[in-house]
């Protein structure tokens, strides 16, 4: 099945779905397990799990710290892609890859998504290559029945928002707000009233993600997005509280 | 530039979907300039009545002499306000800033002349201004920290990857993705997502368009050869520009470090450590590893610490319009010092580097014709990290009485 159908089953039985994020080999693939398992026992809808780069220009401090230390403790592409086919293959969600082009484009794309899709990766997430810039890796995603999930920004127009609807497959990841991850959001009439514009844009799900944080912001959501994106939130806690503190805190999310 | 910013197979614009409206406003914005005289011509007069442009062309008879070769004639964007060719590129993007309305400009620095360019145009122009430099280079380039200070900027040490240029470049941009309704990017070199790498080749190729001038004036025909050093690219683009088509030879020097089998240089297109990739927006050859992680650099030049080149160099390099070569730190102290004590000229560490390919060749090429080296800019900023290859005592002495005198009074 792929990704925009597995999510739209999942959305009849809740109000809103969740999504969350590691970084891959952060602090090592043995808390990523236990992390993944955590998030997932406690109702995680979709992971994205992010292969770390040198050069994560639209992470902020949280989320680049973690690339940088992954990539410190020796982290390779190829583990992170054995990593995310041990998951799929033990959890019946859908897993998704982030990361930036040039770790698709070293590889080699075709190599990237033959092994995704062995790995049965649903989706991919790369935020630093927009449609003009990807002929053959929409092709290729085509191909291998992998979702490209396209971003849409509050500065996208209307025209633009469209010509990402025709490209991007699986889910909408609607950007919050301008700046990089991490920090707090807030839900103003401006939020709303871009919310909607995304609403209208696509048919696909929109997952709202960028400084969603607490129960108050997954609430703040319902009605309005399909699916809440959890990112450097759970990485702060990782870090202050050790792996064992995600599943507490992804059930008090609803 | 094809219509998607690539330069045959290198270039384009990998940027996050937040800049896409930005950008495309920067494109329409830049072709309208383009296709203004007016503009070139506002850009000419700033230049000459607050830049000192039209640079000299100086003959180094001594340094010509000295190689018995070509005549060697110095191209001296030292002379330049703030003291290299990067007030070309930040005066012209200034221009485009008051255009688009905006209140508010950031740059990345490396060697800092950069910064010390967009910090004196802000100032200037009465906009707001925040640099981010490496905290590595910070401490390179400390007298310029200080310059960029007293202008009025904020100068943010980055402390993230290798803390050089690079990271610097990707800090810039988170603010910019968080800012981009009041802020431009004042881009330091013909690097990064198109338009920058034919806009910032555009307002340097003002270099090219004098010296051709110059040197007819001067030696009657078109050089032999130029040389200019190659960190981004953006003095070698402006000085190789209006030659581009003519039979001259175009040399671009890239940092040779420790020696370009050492593993510690900046060398892309000389050498065979780098290879194709996408970062900071834009694809070239870049020393990253296998993974397509970026590697750490190495230079005395901190200006030339870079892991890519400008797309339009690549291009040129896989077409063989331009030869590139590589010049190590140690050549580079040689070349410095012969320059000095020769023609009475400090050029920067960075340029220095283009100085040393050129001593190579010059013997070989004969005294009838001419070579031109860019001088990029001057070498006085470097005063810490040349006195400390020097080893000189006065120097040290000096410091250390200094530093003595500051904490005795804290």
């Amino acid at each position: 099945m792929q990704l925009e159908q597995i999510l739209r089953q999942r959305k009849e039985k809740k109000d809103i779905l969740l999504m969350t994020h590691i970084v891959l080999g952060y602090p090592s693939f043995e808390a990523n397990r236990e992390i993944v398992r955590q998030m997932v026992e406690n109702g995680v809808d979709c992971i994205e799990m992010q292969i770390p780069f040198s050069e994560p220009m639209a992470d902020g401090p949280v989320i680049l710290k973690a690339n940088q230390d992954s990539l410190a403790n020796g982290t390779t592409v190829a583990q992170c892609i054995a990593f995310g086919a041990e998951m799929a293959a033990t959890y019946d969600i859908p897993f998704l890859f982030m990361t930036y082009y040039n770790i698709l484009f070293k590889h080699g794309e075709d190599r990237f998504f033959t092994e995704a899709k062995e790995a049965n990766i649903k989706g991919l997430i790369i935020p630093d290559l927009p449609p003009e810039m990807g002929e053959n890796f929409f092709r290729l995603a085509k191909e291998n029945e992998i979702a490209p999930i396209l971003i849409f920004a509050p500065t996208s127009t209307q025209e633009r928002m469209a010509t990402l609807d025709s490209m991007g497959q699986g889910f909408i990841y609607c950007v919050a707000r301008r700046g990089v991850t991490g920090k707090k959001s807030s839900f103003g009439d401006d939020f709303n009233e871009y919310l909607a514009r995304c609403r209208n844009a696509t048919r696909m799900p929109i997952a709202v993600g960028f400084g969603i944080q607490d129960k108050e912001d997954i609430e703040a959501l319902k009605g309005r997005a399909d699916m809440a994106v959890i990112g450097s939130q759970t990485i702060r806690l990782v870090d202050e509280q050790g792996p064992e503190a995600v599943g507490p805190f992804i059930q008090g999310l609803r | 530039m094809d219509n998607k910013g690539f330069f045959g197979n290198w270039g384009g614009a990998y940027i996050p979907e937040i800049l896409h409206q930005t950008f495309q406003e920067l494109h329409v914005e830049y072709q309208r300039a383009k296709n203004d005289p007016a503009f070139w011509q506002e850009y000419l007069h700033l230049m000459r009545t607050y830049s000192c442009r039209p640079t000299p062309l100086t003959y180094a008879e001594n340094l010509s002499n000295h190689f018995g070769g070509a005549r060697i004639f110095i191209k001296r964007e030292d002379l330049n306000h703030t003291g290299a060719h990067k007030a070309n590129n930040v005066m012209g993007q200034g221009l485009l800033v008051k255009r688009m309305g905006k209140k508010r400009v950031i740059a990345e620095t490396g060697a800092g002349q950069h910064g010390m360019a967009t910090a004196t145009m802000a100032a200037k122009f009465g906009f707001d201004c925040t640099i981010y430099m490496g905290e590595v280079d910070v401490r390179r380039q400390r007298p310029n920290v200080f310059w960029m200070e007293k202008m009025g900027a904020t100068v943010v040490p980055v402390k993230d990857g290798s803390r050089t240029l690079k990271d610097a470049i990707n800090e810039a941009f988170r603010d910019w993705v968080t800012n981009i309704d009041s802020t431009h990017y004042v881009f330091g070199t013909a690097c990064g997502p198109a338009p920058f790498p034919e806009m910032v080749t555009w307002f340097q190729s003002i270099i090219s368009e004098e010296t051709k001038e110059q040197i007819k004036e001067l030696h009657g025909k078109l050089p032999a050869r130029i040389y200019a050093c190659v960190g981004g690219g953006s003095n070698a683009m402006g000085s190789f520009y209006h030659y581009l088509d003519t039979d001259t030879e175009l040399v671009g020097v890239e940092a040779g470090g420790h020696g370009i089998d050492s593993g510690m240089h900046a060398s892309r297109l000389c050498g065979t450590d780098a290879s194709p990739g996408v970062a900071q927006g834009y694809k070239t050859m870049f020393l990253q590893n296998e993974d397509g992680q970026m590697l750490e650099t190495h230079s005395v030049a901190a200006g030339l610490d870079y892991v890519g080149v400008s797309p339009i160099l690549s291009d040129l390099w896989e077409k063989k319009q331009v030869r590139f070569e590589a010049a190590t730190d140690k050549e580079v102290m040689a070349a410095l010092d012969l320059t000095m004590k020769l023609e009475g000229i400090i050029p920067a560490l960075e340029s220095s580097h283009a100085f040393v390919q050129a001593f190579k060749e010059a013997p070989t090429i004969a005294k009838d014709e001419a070579i031109i080296i860019n001088m990029s800019g001057r070498g006085d900023k470097d005063i810490f990290t040349i006195a400390h290859a020097y080893d000189d005592p006065s120097w040290k002495e000096f410091i250390i009485s200094r530093a003595a005198e500051y904490s005795s009074k804290s």
